[in-house]
Formats: structure tokens, sequence, C-alpha cells
């Protein structure tokens, strides 16, 4: 059985549960900044470059991995959020890249490996992919609209790289998350589409959209529709939202999302929303009652945690849900769905 | 509402296609790239669900123009709002295309021209881009004419394609629409054939979509519109319930099928579906007798277009009609410039005679403010037209009567009455510089000494405002001027400006009640003759005013300790029960055209300075016609917000556990060791018989109740308010913000009414109309902070972190509590049936002092919080 199908198996007997965030465990192991830095002999500070841990560091992630197999997370994702050319630049490690991300995902496979030989749980590798932090839809410049940063063919580029090392190291899935921007998406999967080609498989593909305001819209102004029938064509294992705000807000765009996509949802909200000192004090068992929500209607087939999240909400968010029937897959219609920034359907 | 997302039948239009429009050919040509973007946007504002973009032109660089062009429209939210079709015969300017466009576009179009493989690859990179594709029928031996050809070559596409994976539903046809009655006999069958295909490809190939360029059609009539027309709109009139989907046309173009003259139509039948042997040569014989004739023309041919330019000018800005303005503006200043004259002298002679006549007529009330605000439209067209004539020649500007500086205080954001002020002095010689709103002292004394000006205008609508008016007064004294200061707005009046503005500053200081009062104020000001006069009789009237007040018997307070033992015993047995629906009600986009219905129009000519109830005003006697338009006006506007989501209703609402306690109302917090305490303040003035102190916390049981709260907003009115700035459209501008205000109150109507029949739901059975709505026939208030029943303003921030209003419905407030957007409306909620409105009126000290305590800020904040309810 292919990953893909196997993915289908456990997601039709459950709600799957997917980790949470590494960043705020990274930072609880207080490393120090020649920690951060190991034998690389970088020269840049590298505090805070916490996609290097997986190569200098390994033990620490996967400490925290465990630590959310332990919590009962099914979809384990690798520490690669900067993990691109573009990102670590900040760091000077644009060279690490392909390295890192091997890395990481070796840590996450041996992690999981042990434990299914364990207790025979299915669980998956999710690869992941930031948003890097540069835009193909807007320019930075308020006095030329029509200037990019970045080519379209560069992010490509970006993630093609990433990728590959994320496959190599053993990730099942390529996870594009946080996305922001629904042309760099785009590119990403494009990236994908390439890397299956020159590698001659299958790299299902988990896509999940960020939103910046409440009424629903992502940075580059699409509505979650509109995202939807502009991704659509990756034909993506889940389609969803991470990130953004919390559970309670997150909710209508589960539901329009639970309506409208034609694969599975996997949804990962933050723990609420930041305090006035940007810190999240939501606590396990509220992210619980809110999610299970969620599941209650039927509008989730994966659940896991953000921003903000500890392995006590994935947790408690697996508590809640066990027992629960996944969401069911919505039938479509095959009509002609476009999309501006808004959604557009010509139907038959 | 029809649903704008969803389509059967899809025009796209042409007018950014180089190949299509001259007129944008032209703009890429020269590189006027910011005009051409506004090409796209007209065409979105005018209902275009998806924008055609070809840059095909042998002098271009099509990549270059076509990408640039693409991520031009990507930076306008209201443009890139729809799809795009990228359209090309190249294939690298397709895939450049594809590379800026973020949603899901259409290529068109890919081919079999070049074989198979070639098509197969394009294909897969449509896929692999995420784009729905256009396919024309075009094969290795040529373009299909033919019905069997057409056909033949999108069934071979249809099947290759959907081999590799396409999604059919993501595949158009486009089986060629050729010239007909060309005279050539093999044409003839064209039409027809186009028509009969398209049904047996949809049969054929499901899910697939099949579209056509209209234009080619009527090649053969060339310069003659109606024709062409009424051919583009019979060929659709046919091919749509055949199957056609999408045609690339422009929507000019066409004519509603039974409004084209029956002889022309069935001329046109004749040809397109082959009907008679002789179709062909009776249509060229019709088409001359339609020949030269445009729909243009026949608007043109409108009596007032055959007066003398002069008279035109004067009749379209009485009238205020903006659609020639600018042509006839150039036709003056042509007959100017031929008699040697000056371009200023176009502004000096016609326009400015024209606009005395407004002046007049709305002096002597036969004309109202709506219509001059029009006028105002109409005048700023034409004078931008000739500023560049006028800048050319390096002379002076027409002198204005005066300058006069305008802006909203400091703290406040309220602009729509300084807006017509500044309007109705433009209209009346005077230039207006506007300082927009929330405008420190210290910048409003700047642009007066920068600009010269003749006087300061200041506006505000909340209460702390008028604080922030004396506040600049002292500063102009400080800084020793002596120029006019001129004091409007809602919440200002002769006695405040009389008792608190006036003594602060040493110049003159003059209330305007509202805007018709505006120009007499200010040409008084500003002539020699009447200026002294005129200051003497207002300083005079304020010292009336303040002796008046001195003097006055006020009524009698009683002490606070007296006013709660007087308080409003209310049956607390009936209070409302807990809410059905506690917590936090979210509400990101709350639908317009609902919102609609509950619209309080009253107001909104009371905005426009139409005095009257609705709906009687529309038949009142002296105002009902303008009224009547205004309405039209309105509702028309109303239709484009609410078709084009030009703005978003937000809100938020939520009920709390709470006890009165005094004259607070202490919210509980959900861990029981929180509370948010909100002070009220009570009735002092001594009443008669046996009415009751009142003061909000009377309506909640001390044993234990529950309140609410909600705040609403209407986002998204900047771009367009900028719009109509831009575009000289004041009318528009000031009319969208009456409508964003009315639909703030209609949201906070509706929200408590959906609070009182369901999230509290204490009136489940609730049924009243919009009327008994508008005159409060329901059960329990919703008093907003500011307001009398609770007129301090600084409870707004309490409420809003109650609500978490910022991030849950946007809002924010301003230093001074002024919520923004300013479309907003926030409050309290109370449940108990006796629950009524009151004004707290003149508190006394003791109050005040008691007060400053419960909020714990010192008395001098109190006191400025409290002013107006002071002596």
């Amino acid at each position: 059985m292919s990953k893909r199908q196997e993915f289908e198996a456990a997601a039709a007997k459950r709600i799957l549960i997917k980790d949470g965030p590494y960043g705020t465990e990274i930072q609880r192991a207080k490393l120090a900044p020649e920690d951060y830095a190991g034998d690389t002999g970088l020269e840049a500070d590298q505090k805070g470059n916490n996609d290097l841990v997986n190569l200098t560091q390994p033990q620490v992630i996967r400490a925290i991995c465990d630590s959310y197999i332990a919590a009962g997370a099914h979809i384990l994702a690798t520490n690669t959020f900067n993990a691109n050319r573009i990102s670590q630049a900040d760091y000077s490690a644009e060279h690490l890249v392909h390295q890192i991300n091997v890395s990481a995902a070796k840590i996450i496979r041996e992690a999981v490996d042990d434990a299914t030989a364990k207790d025979g749980v299915p669980r998956f590798i999710a690869g992941a992919m930031g948003p890097t932090n540069k835009t193909l839809s807007l320019s930075p410049d308020v006095e030329d609209p029509g200037f990019r940063e970045v080519t379209f063919d560069e992010i490509v580029d970006v993630y093609v790289e990433q990728a590959r090392g994320l496959i190599e190291g053993g990730a099942d899935f390529v996870l594009i998350e946080t996305v922001f921007d629904t042309l760099n998406c785009k590119a990403a999967i494009m990236a994908v589409k390439q890397l299956e080609r020159e590698l001659g498989r299958d790299i299902p593909l988990m896509i999940s959209l960020t939103l910046t305001d409440l009424s629903g819209r992502n940075l580059s102004g699409h509505t979650v529709e509109a995202f939807w029938h502009t991704v659509r064509h990756a034909k993506p294992l889940t389609m969803g939202l991470n990130c953004s705000f919390g559970a309670e807000q997150l909710r209508p765009h589960v539901q329009i999302l639970s309506d409208i996509a034609d694969t599975y949802l996997m949804a990962y909200p933050n723990a609420g929303l930041p305090n006035d000192l940007g810190e999240y004090d939501e606590l396990p068992d509220t992210t619980a009652a809110l999610t299970k929500v969620w599941a209650d209607n039927g509008r989730i087939n994966a659940l896991g945690g953000c921003c903000g999240s500890t392995p006590d909400h994935i947790a408690a968010m697996a508590r809640a849900v066990d027992g629960i029937t996944p969401r069911k897959l919505p039938t479509i219609e095959p009509d002609m769905r476009l999309a501006g920034l808004e959604p557009f359907t010509i139907a038959a | 509402m029809p649903d704008l997302t969803t389509a059967r039948f899809v025009n796209i239009g042409e007018r950014t296609n180089v190949t299509g429009s001259a007129r944008f050919k032209k703009l890429i040509l020269s590189d006027d790239y910011e005009t051409a973007v506004e090409v796209a946007r007209d065409q979105v504002e005018n209902g275009a669900q998806v924008i055609d973009v070809n840059m095909d032109e042998g002098l271009l660089d099509a990549e270059k123009a076509m990408t640039t062009f693409l991520k031009l429209i990507a930076a306008e939210p209201d443009i890139a709002r729809v799809p795009v079709m990228i359209d090309s015969s190249k294939w690298d300017v397709i895939e450049a295309g594809l590379k800026c466009v973020s949603g899901k576009p259409i290529v068109n179009s890919i081919s079999m021209k070049e074989g198979e493989e070639q098509f197969l690859e394009h294909a897969r990179l449509c896929m692999d881009y995420g784009a729905a594709v256009v396919v024309m029928a075009f094969d290795e031996t040529g373009q299909a004419d033919s019905k069997d050809r057409k056909v033949e070559i999108c069934s071979r596409a249809y099947n290759l394609l959907t081999g590799i994976g396409f999604p059919p539903e993501d595949i158009i046809f486009d089986p060629n629409i050729f010239a007909v009655a060309t005279g050539i006999e093999e044409h003839d069958r064209y039409g027809l054939d186009f028509i009969e295909a398209v049904a047996e490809i949809k049969q054929r190939c499901p899910h697939a979509k099949t579209s056509g360029g209209l234009s080619n059609l009527s090649f053969s009539f060339r310069g003659n519109e109606t024709v062409r027309r009424a051919m583009h709109s019979v060929f659709l009139y046919h091919a749509i319930p055949a199957g056609l989907d999408m045609a690339i046309v422009n929507a000019g173009q066409l004519d509603v099928y039974d409004q084209i003259d029956p002889t022309l139509r069935e001329a046109c039948e004749d040809v397109i579906l082959m009907r008679r042997e002789d179709a062909t040569e009776r249509l060229i014989d019709l088409a001359e007798s339609y020949k030269g004739k445009s729909a243009a023309d026949e608007k043109a041919a409108e009596e007032w277009r055959g007066w003398d330019v002069k008279k035109r000018l004067e009749h379209a800005l009485v009238k205020g009609i903006d659609a020639h303005v600018v042509a006839d503006t150039e036709e003056a200043r042509e007959l100017v410039a031929a008699s040697g004259g000056r371009p200023i002298e176009v502004i000096e002679g016609p326009l400015m005679d024209g606009m005395n006549v407004v002046g007049d007529l709305f002096g002597s009330g036969k004309m109202f403010l709506p219509q001059v605000v029009k006028s105002a439209r109409v005048m700023k067209k034409a004078v931008a037209h000739l500023i560049p004539f006028i800048e050319a020649e390096k002379e002076e500007g027409a002198k204005a009567k005066g300058v006069i500086i305008m802006a909203t205080v400091k703290g406040d954001v309220h602009d729509i009455g300084k807006n017509i002020v500044g309007v109705v002095l433009q209209c009346n010689g005077y230039e207006v510089v506007d300082l927009g709103v929330m405008v420190p002292w210290a910048k409003i004394l700047e642009a007066a000494n920068e600009n010269k000006a003749d006087m300061i205008g200041l506006s505000g609508l909340i209460t702390p405002s008028l604080d922030e008016m004396v506040t600049v007064a002292e500063e102009m004294k400080t800084a020793g001027m002596s120029m006019p200061l001129l004091i409007g707005g809602a919440t200002t009046s002769k006695v405040h400006t009389a008792l608190r503005i006036d003594p602060a500053y040493d110049g003159p200081v003059i209330h305007v009640l509202d805007a018709s009062r505006a120009v007499g104020v200010a040409s008084r000001l500003l002539s020699d003759t009447q200026r002294n006069d005129f200051v003497r009789e207002t300083a005079s009237e304020y010292v009336k005013v303040r002796e008046a007040r001195e003097g006055r018997s006020q009524s009698v307070l009683l002490s606070i300790e007296e006013a709660r033992a007087n308080f409003f015993d209310a049956y607390l047995s009936d209070k409302a029960a807990p809410p059905l629906k506690p917590g936090l009600h979210v509400f990101d986009d709350w639908s317009l055209a609902d919102l609609r219905d509950y619209i309080d129009w009253t107001p909104f000519f009371r905005a426009w300075e139409l005095h009257g109830t609705y709906p009687r005003i529309l038949d009142d006697e002296v105002v009902g016609e303008t009224a009547r338009q205004l309405k039209a006006d309105a509702d028309a506007m109303l239709d484009r917000i609410i078709e084009g989501k030009w703005l978003t209703a937000r809100g938020v609402t939520g009920f709390w556990p709470c006890a009165r306690d005094g004259d607070d109302v202490t919210i509980h917090g959900n861990s029981g060791e929180t509370h948010t305490v909100l002070p009220f303040l009570r009735q002092q003035v001594k009443k008669s018989r046996d009415r009751a102190n009142m003061c909000l916390a009377d309506f909640i049981d001390p044993a234990g109740d529950w309140i609410g709260g909600f705040a609403v907003g209407i986002h998204g009115i900047e771009e367009h308010s900028k719009r109509f700035i831009e575009d000289k459209d004041d009318y528009s501008d000031i009319l969208l913000k009456a409508l964003a205000d009315r639909f703030a109150e209609a949201f906070a109507e509706r929200l408590h009414q959906h609070v009182r029949t369901d999230l509290w739901g204490y009136a489940p059975q609730e049924q009243l109309t919009n009327e008994a709505l508008i005159k409060e026939e329901y059960r329990g208030i919703r008093p907003a902070p500011g307001y009398p029943a609770c007129p301090d303003h600084s409870l707004k921030p309490i409420l809003f972190d109650l609500l978490d209003a910022p991030a849950n419905a946007g809002l924010t407030l301003t230093e001074n509590f002024a919520m923004y957007p300013t479309a907003a409306v926030s409050g309290f909620y109370f449940g108990h049936p006796e629950a009524e409105y009151f004004g707290v009126a003149r508190i006394g000290r003791d109050q005040l002092e008691d007060y400053a305590k419960r909020r714990g800020v010192d008395m001098a904040t109190a006191e400025r919080w409290l002013r107006p309810n002071l002596d």
C-alpha cells in the first residue's frame, strides 16, 4: 500500500491528529548560541535558527517529536518551516539547506518508525515547507506596484531544493503550510510536480492556508474559496488552514472549506489569540473543546496545533475527538471553477 | 441580489486587448500603464466577470507588456478580484503570464496547429500552473470552418486532453466564429455552422465549455455599429441556448434582443441562420439606412445639446450633468482662444456665471444641497480640464473670493458635514484647503499661515471635540492670530460657542448652524462693508447668551445621595432570562442586502439638510423632487455597493452575567475573580411628582442579572472614497459616506433584533416592521456611550475590551473615543421590559467627585469627560 493509500485508510477510520509547533519547544530547551551553530563553522549568529538545530542538535528535535507522538499525534511534521534558501540567507546558511532538510526528515522518520514498530499505529511524516519571507503577489515598494522582489522561477527552484531534501530524508508527504501568498503556493506546487517527474514517483501534497484577517482572506487577498479553486489542480491529499487565529475565530472558515474541498481537511489553529504581551494563554482543554465542535459537526479529518500549542494541547485534542466520526468528503459538481481574489464559477 | 460568483453565460470584454481595442493599444504602445489599469478597473466596475488581457502586437515586446500589466492589476484589489484570461497566440507570452497570476486563470489559447506533442505539452503545463484552457478548433491542416471539422477537431482534442488527466470542466472549445454576409457564398453557413457545432461539441464532450470571439462575425459591416450590435445580439440569442458558455465581446457592442428594430432583427436572423437565399443582399441594403447612426448619436440629439456652449455649460451645472462637460469646456476654451482670450476666462466667464445661477437658486431655496453638490462635481471636472492650459500659460489661477482652512479636529473622524460645507463654499468661489480628519491644532495653524488663509473652519461630531475646538482657539490666540474662526458640526451649538470658544480667542468666532449658512457667513466676513457690523453683532449676541446663562435660574439639583434614594424601582422579577447563547458572537460579513431593509432614511435626508420624515418627505411640496432624486441616487449606489461588495459589515456582540452595585454594574468574569465595572451616571435634576432619578444601573438586578454589549462597523469605504475624490466626485463621496453611516445604524438595529429574538432570546416571537423598529417599539434598549443616557464616551474602551472589538469587528478608538471606521455604532443591551431611554442632563460636583473615584481617575480627567453634563 502506498503512503497515500495508507493515509486514506487511516483517515477513513478516525480523525487523525497532527503535531504542534517546534519553535516554542526548541526555545524551552534553552540552547546557547554555540549549540545552534554546532560544528557547522557558520560565522553569523545562529541563535534562533531553529531549522539548523536539525543538523546540530538532532536529539532536541527527536525529543520534541517523541513528546508529540506520546501526545497521540499521527501526522508528524518536520521542523523545516524556514529550511529554504531564502530564509536561510538571513543566517548565511544557504549552502546547508539540503543537509538540514535531509537530516530533519531522517530524525522524524526514525522517531516514527521506532514508535510504529512498538504499537503498530500508522503514522505519517509531513515534510513542511513554509512560505519564505518573499512574496510573488505583492510589491514591497509602494511607489512601484509592478515591482517584485523575486520571480516565480526562483521560488520554484527554492522549493525544489527543499522538497528534494525532505523526500530524500524520508518524508511521506510535502506540506505547503502557512500560505500567505497564493502565488508562492502555486510555485511550490509547480516545484513538487517537477520533483515528481524528476524522481518518477508520486509525492502527495498537503496544503494549508493562513488567513490574515477575520473576514477570511490571506495576505495576497484571496478568499478561502478562491484559494481552493486556485490550488485544486494539485489534487492535495489534505487541504486546510493553520495559524491565522485561534480555533474560535477559525471556525467559520473551516466550515466554508469543509463544504467545498473534495479532499481531506486538516486544520491546526493557534492556541487562541495572543494576549497583550504576545503570549498564548489558551488552556489545552479550551482549545480541545473548541476544536471538538468542528469534529462533532463533521467538519474535520485531521487536527493539530500551531503557535502557542504544546504537547499538552495536542494530547487534549486527541482525547477530545477520540471516537468521533471523521468528516465525509463532499461531492463537488464538475463546474469550471476559476478565481481572482474571489471565486468565480461557470456552471454547466 | 444576483449571485455574482456563479454564471451561466459569461461576456468577456476585450477592452484590455490590444487586438480588440484601439484605445488600449495606444495606451500600451505609449507606455501609459497607469491609464491602462484604469481601463481594466472600469471594465470590472461595469460588471466584467473575467478580464481578457492580450498584448499580441508587432510593435510590442508582448511578454514584457503582459507581465507588466498583470503585475500592476494584481496590486489593485478591485480589479484582481475577478479571474484573468491570458490571451496570446504565443505560448511564451502565455507562460510568462501564468507566472504572474495568483488566482485560477484561463489560458487563451492552445491548439493542435503544431501537432499533438506540443499541444499536450502546453496542456500539461496548464495543469501544473492550475489554469483552465481555451482550445482553438485548429489542427495540423488548418482552422476548422465547417461544422464537421469543428466537431471533429474538438472531439479529438477532448480525447487527448482527458487522456492525460486534464479535467474536462477546465476545457473551453473555441470553434471559430467567422465573418458572414461577405458576399462569398461559402461564408454564408459560417454562423449556422458555429451554432450547430457548439450543440454537438457540448453533447460529445461532457463538462467542457464553448466560447467564441464575436466581433469577427460582423466584420463586413465595419463602421456600421447599429448593424454590428444587432448581429451580435441575434447571434448570441441563438448560440446560448445551443450551449455557448462564453463569448469575447465588448458589452457595449450588444443590444437587448427585444429592443432591436424588428426589420433589422429579422434581416440579421436571416443571415445568421441562413434562412433565405438573398439574406446577405437584403441585410446589406438595409444596413445602408443605419449607417452613421449609433446609440451615442441618438442620445446626443437631446434638445439641450443643440444650444450654444455657454448655455450648455450653465445647463450642465444647474442640472448636475457631467456627461459632456469636458467636451463643452474644451469647446468654450477653443472659442475663447480663437478670439485671443486666455483659458482662465472660461472659468471667470461661463463657468462662474453658471455657478452663480446655482448659488442664487440655492440661496433662494429653489435648489437643495444634493443638487448643489452635484453641480460642484460638474464644476470640478470642468476646472480640472482647464488647469493644464492655465498652467501652460503660467498665468495666475482665478482669484478666489477667499481662502478657508477646514478641518475635523484631533480625536474625531467624522467628515460628512465638513465635506458638504467645503463643497458649498467651493461652489461659491472660495478656495477651500481641506486638511481632513483628526487634525491636530498645530497643523491647522500651520496650514492657515502657509496658505494665507482668510478664515478657519472647525468641525466635529462627538462631544470631546468641543474641548479640542477650545484648544485650537486658545492656540490661535497664543499665536497672535486674528482671522475669523468658524465652528460647525453636530455637537456644536451657539451656546457652547458663546460660553467656551468665543472667550478663548480674540478674533471673531462664529457658530455656523448648517451648510446653507456657510456662504452667507463667509461672504460677510470677507466683505469690506459688512464685516465689522457682522462681527460686532455676533459678538454682542454671544455676550447676551453668556449673560442669560449666568442669570438664568437653573433647575435644582438633588444631592447624589437624594437622587440615589429616588432611583427607578424596576420590577426585578420581570428581568430577562439568561441569554440562550451567552459569550461572544462575531459577525464577519453580515449581508448588506439584508441590512438594506433596515435602513432608517429620515436621518439620511437630514444629513443632506432635507428636513422631513421618510417616506412623507418624498411627496413634500418643496423638497420632494430633490428628495426623490437623492433617494434614487442612493438606491443606485446601494445596488453598486451590494453587488460590488464594496463594504463589509462586521460586528460583535456578547452577554455577561452581572449585578447592580449602586450606580455601577459589575460584570463577573469566568473565573469569578476578575470583574469589570461599568460606572453609570444618575440624573440629579429634581423631578416633579413621583418620577425617578434614572440611572442605567437601575435596570439591573443587584441579586444577579445579565447585560449585553455590541459594536458594529462598516469597513471598506476608503478605496471607493479615494476613487470618487480623485474623480472630483464629491457628490458620490458624500453619498457613500452617508450610506455607510446608515448601514452602521441599520446593522445596530438588525443585530439588536437578532439579539432579542435569538442570541439573548428574550423575545423570540417578536414580529416588527421596519417602521416599528425605528420607533423602538420593542423590549429592551441599546444605549451608546456618548449619548444622553450614558453620556461618557470614555466607557467605550471598557466596552471594546469586553467585546475585543478591535479583533472581532476591526474597530478602533481615537484618543477622544471616536470610533474608526467612522460608520460604527456601539452600546450596551439592557433587556428589562421597563428599560427606557432618558437623558442624564446636568449633574452636580458631588456626583462628579464620586464618579472620578469610581473610575479611578483624577478630577481634571473626569471633568474633561463629563464637561457637557456640568454647568
